[in-house]
């Protein structure tokens, strides 16, 4: 089913189908300790009817981002410097009142813990409809039908009934269905998903991507999908922006990238899935954790980590340059990095599926 | 509804109870109404037949079933002073002292929300700073200085507002102000920190992300959810006024219930004073009632269908909001009744 949903779009991307266009993006949170940049120069496409993925460790920046696109970042946080063009437009230079205009319509976004980003003295129908009544005028009546729709339309079983129900009477998925909703509900053109599915069991997770699935095939919404889960990506994702400490270092389409990562980081990723080809062997995993956002090196910012480094990442920041075909990596050597071989199922998978 | 009610009228007798008995011991305890009612060279003769008129001969507790008969029939003994009916006289002085407590609370909640909430817009802010500034003072100064230093200025100086009495609105503009400095000073803090920690929520970007206004954000989907350590500080120090505000009333001679329960403990007039306590605290009794029923209509997780982890949850997370500057040194009689009880 996703070969279908990529096969009309893939390669003929055009401008029309850009919904949302980030270049440049950098962020900055004040501290006591001074001024310290979580996302640096961060660029991607997303487009109509296909889903991105932000893939990075917790504290990459991905979460940042989608807070910076989405206008919602704490007080502490700013935009510092690139735009965050929704069809055309930059969020960025909106006024609050243009900026509550888009909120909804233009950009819906879904929250990472569904167990406390519902407000718990209002009642879910009176959430639902919230949105309706904010931008559609909305009386209350029309907003609780809207409600009971959009509950129907998420998979929340007696949706008449439940309409009335405070979040406290809910499980972890069915809020988290509920979020799904909320963000949905006017049909926005780009969809934020914020780690959907991380405050959740491993059976409702399948669950609530196979929603999001569904949602995004029915509005043909852009999806940017936050999460560190690289089997979610592969399942999921058509594109795919690698972060690591607030940069982007390796995107490109997820088949491409997976197969044949030209960045060490990304390569570490993908070895460090177990797979069958390694039974009885240990795992491997990547030595090192990753910088302090304070402390980050003037060179590559992946130095501290990487098995190919050499004295130019340490003297130079890489920019991302093209690897391949839509592939981009911000290595010295990632030709180094694609001549090793990939073993992992994950990029046996997508042969199989592309094949 | 009615399963609540009838739980807590029962949990209340107990201490109801102990209450009246309290002050009926403590009472004649101070001294014999004799050597107040009789001329002082009042031969022993007359003090028998005093103690005889009143009851006073009789040994106290025969006087207590005595008293608990009469209030059993509704009857709660005439005042030693005026010969009146004692419940006539505290149910006369007691609308005086709910109308001042009522105007003092509005106007102190009114207040300290907006006052509280914009503090807590920008924590730290130079509004907050300003704002935790005077909430401290006015929750510092004592209400007996406020009240003379008032009256001095005011009404003596300035001339603008009678020193005392009820009549007209500017007879009531320096008791409210004394009043309302303590519950004001006091709930704008708690408002404050509850609306910080509320506005920090992960529901609060939610609302925002649905493109809410800041107005609808703030007053809709923090507010409501800080109200509830609102409503608990607000309702102990409700009941610090309702108990009748002593030294206030005392100071503008406001014919409360306050002023009432003084003078009559001065007379020694047992039967209005047992008959003021009585009636406050079943007031308390009511306000606390009152108190659990807002927390409900606020809260959907304590009412009796949330069941009883949701209820538990969000008194946790009530208490641990609830972090007021103590309320000491109200210069009031003691509190009858245990206060702000969320479970039934």
């Amino acid at each position: 089913m996703m070969t279908e949903m990529r096969e009309p779009t893939a390669d003929k991307a055009t401008a029309n189908d850009t919904v949302l266009e980030v270049t440049g993006l950098d962020v900055d949170i004040r501290t006591p300790r001074g001024t310290v940049r979580v996302v640096s120069q961060v660029s991607f496409t997303a487009r109509r009817g296909r889903t991105l993925a932000l893939l990075g460790e917790s504290g990459c920046g991905k979460s940042m981002t989608a807070k910076a696109i989405a206008g919602l970042l704490d007080p502490v946080a700013s935009v510092s410097a690139g735009r965050a063009e929704l069809n055309g437009v930059d969020l960025n230079q909106m006024t609050a009142k243009q900026r509550r205009a888009v909120a909804g319509p233009g950009l819906g976004i879904v929250f990472q813990d569904a167990l406390t980003a519902l407000n718990p003295v209002y009642t879910i129908g009176a959430q639902l409809g919230e949105s309706f009544r904010i931008h559609r005028g909305a009386n209350k009546k029309q907003a609780k039908a809207e409600a009971i729709d959009l509950m129907r339309r998420v998979g929340i079983p007696e949706p008449e009934t439940r309409v009335n129900s405070y979040p406290h009477q809910f499980s972890g998925g069915m809020r988290q269905r509920i979020l799904i909703a909320m963000a949905v509900a006017l049909s926005p053109q780009l969809l934020i998903a914020d780690e959907p599915t991380t405050a959740l069991d491993v059976t409702v997770q399948a669950q609530i991507m196979a929603l999001l699935h569904k949602l995004r095939t029915e509005d043909h919404m852009a999806v940017v999908l936050i999460t560190h889960d690289l089997a979610v990506v592969a399942e999921e994702a058509d594109e795919v922006c690698v972060m690591y400490a607030g940069n982007v270092v390796e995107q490109g389409p997820v088949d491409t990238v997976f197969s044949n990562p030209t960045h060490p980081y990304t390569k570490g990723l993908l070895d460090s899935v177990p797979s069958d080809a390694q039974r009885g062997e240990g795992l491997s995993s990547i030595p090192g954790s990753p910088p302090e956002l304070n402390k980050i090196p003037s060179g590559c910012v992946y130095q501290e980590r990487c098995p190919l480094v050499s004295a130019i990442c340490r003297e130079e920041r890489p920019v991302l340059r093209e690897t391949g075909v839509a592939q981009r990596a911000a290595c010295h050597f990632s030709e180094k990095v694609s001549s090793a071989k990939v073993s992992t199922e994950l990029a046996n998978s997508f042969e199989e599926e592309n094949r | 509804m009615l399963t609540y009610l009838r739980k807590r009228i029962i949990s209340s007798a107990v201490p109801l109870l102990v209450v009246v008995v309290g002050v009926f011991a403590l009472a004649r305890m101070t001294g014999n109404p004799a050597a107040l009612y009789l001329p002082l060279n009042a031969t022993e003769a007359m003090r028998e037949d005093f103690a005889i008129r009143n009851g006073l001969d009789q040994p106290i507790w025969v006087q207590m079933a005595q008293y608990f008969g009469g209030v059993l029939r509704f009857d709660f003994g005439t005042s030693m002073r005026t010969g009146e009916s004692a419940a006539d006289m505290a149910l006369r002085a007691f609308p005086a002292t709910l109308q001042l407590a009522g105007t003092t609370m509005l106007i102190a909640i009114v207040l300290a929300v907006i006052v509280g909430s914009a503090a807590a817009l920008n924590p730290n802010g130079i509004l907050d700073r300003f704002s935790s500034f005077v909430s401290m003072t006015a929750a510092s100064i004592p209400d007996f200085w406020l009240a003379i230093v008032g009256i001095w200025v005011f009404a003596i100086t300035l001339g603008w507002v009678p020193t005392s009495g009820v009549l007209g609105a500017a007879a009531w503009v320096l008791p409210v102000a004394t009043l309302v400095m303590r519950p004001f000073g006091t709930l704008v803090q708690v408002v404050r920190g509850a609306m910080v920690s509320s506005l920090s929520e992960p529901y609060i970007k939610l609302a925002r992300s649905k493109g809410a206004t800041q107005y609808r954000v703030v007053g809709a989907h923090a507010l409501r959810n800080a109200a509830a350590p609102g409503l608990t500080v607000a309702g102990d120090l409700t009941v610090g006024l309702v108990n009748g505000a002593v030294v206030v009333e005392t100071i503008f001679g406001w014919p409360g219930i306050g002023k009432l329960m003084i003078d009559s403990i001065l007379q020694r007039d047992f039967a209005v004073l047992q008959a003021c306590v009585l009636l406050t605290a079943i007031a308390i009794f009511v306000l606390n009632i009152l108190i659990d029923i807002g927390y409900a209509l606020l809260d959907p997780r304590v009412r009796p269908s949330a069941g009883a982890r949701g209820r538990r949850k969000a008194r946790n997370e009530h208490r641990g909001q609830n972090n007021t500057p103590a309320t000491t040194g109200t210069p009031t009689t003691s509190a009858p009744v245990p206060t702000a009880a969320i479970d039934a």
